[in-house]
């Protein structure tokens, strides 16, 4: 297998469990904790919390910095990035033209009648 | 309440050599971030992140703290209109480290103030940059996430 796929693989497999990306939730809105923060009334053992990171950070979903004695953990959304630009955003292309399309359209139509406003009501012409 | 720091990781099948030129060539830059870096960087200096389009438009500027060719880059970052202020600059360290046939870039971005425009654009931003780096290099090919 390529290893491009084994990275994502990794990616999609740290994310499907729920418990996971409730860490990732948790980190997203406060970057940089303890493991002994994100234990916090997650209702989990400690060492399961810990397993979770493992996976998160073999995934490169978290990185880990040594901070003193503290071991802190941060978000790394550049997997989630790649993911977005491989399976999502091919997906959104239509509509994303339609939107350029769109935006060029009205730039065009503001240049030709000076501050006339485009009226709200032609807009549905310009979309799919 | 404590500033902001973010760290963004990569793993990127090529060499060190070529994580430092690609971060550096002004030419190898406009291709994947539509930008180019620009300094003798050399500590004390000055930078500049500027538009790679004809309007050469500054964005980002600041002064270069530790340059360790191939391995580590320490930068301020500035928006332009703090440009003569550098308790207002936030601070990024760029480190590259090879690991097995691969090389890991960390990107650390701290001292921002919280919810400030910086940190806004820095977390839309780096993301976007690391992966369409990886892609350019391991596929020739960058990411156009700027549409």
């Amino acid at each position: 297998m390529r290893r491009g796929a084994k990275e994502i693989d990794r990616v999609f497999k740290a994310l499907a469990d729920p418990s996971r990306r409730e860490l990732l939730d948790r980190l997203h809105t406060k970057n940089g904790q303890t493991l002994s923060e994100l234990c916090t009334g997650l209702g989990m053992a400690r060492q399961s919390v810990t397993q979770h990171l493992q996976l998160l950070e073999a995934a490169n979903l978290i990185s880990v910095q040594r901070q003193g004695r503290e071991k802190l953990h941060y978000f790394n959304p550049v997997p989630i990035h790649q993911i977005y630009a491989r399976w999502i955003r091919k997906f959104e292309e239509q509509r994303l033209e339609a939107l350029h399309n769109f935006k060029a359209k009205l730039e065009k139509e503001g240049m030709e009648y000076g501050k006339r406003k485009v009226r709200l009501r032609n807009v549905h012409r310009h979309l799919p | 309440m404590a500033n902001e720091k973010f760290v963004y990781v990569t793993y990127i099948a090529t060499s060190p050599e070529k994580v430092w030129n690609a971060l550096l060539d002004g030419e190898l830059t406009r291709q994947y971030w539509k930008h180019e870096n620009l300094s003798d960087w050399n500590p004390g200096s000055k930078w500049e992140h500027v538009a790679g389009n004809g309007q050469r438009t500054v964005k980002v500027v600041g002064t270069v703290l530790e340059c360790e060719p191939n391995k580590r880059l320490v930068l301020t970052w500035g928006e332009v209109a703090d440009a003569a202020n550098p308790a207002k600059h936030s601070r990024v360290a760029i480190e590259i480290e090879p690991v097995g046939d691969m090389v890991r870039l960390t990107v650390t971005h701290d001292d921002l103030v919280p919810l400030s425009d910086v940190q806004r654009k820095i977390e839309n931003g780096w993301p976007r940059v690391l992966s369409s780096l990886k892609s350019f290099l391991e596929t020739g090919r960058p990411l156009d996430t700027w549409a």
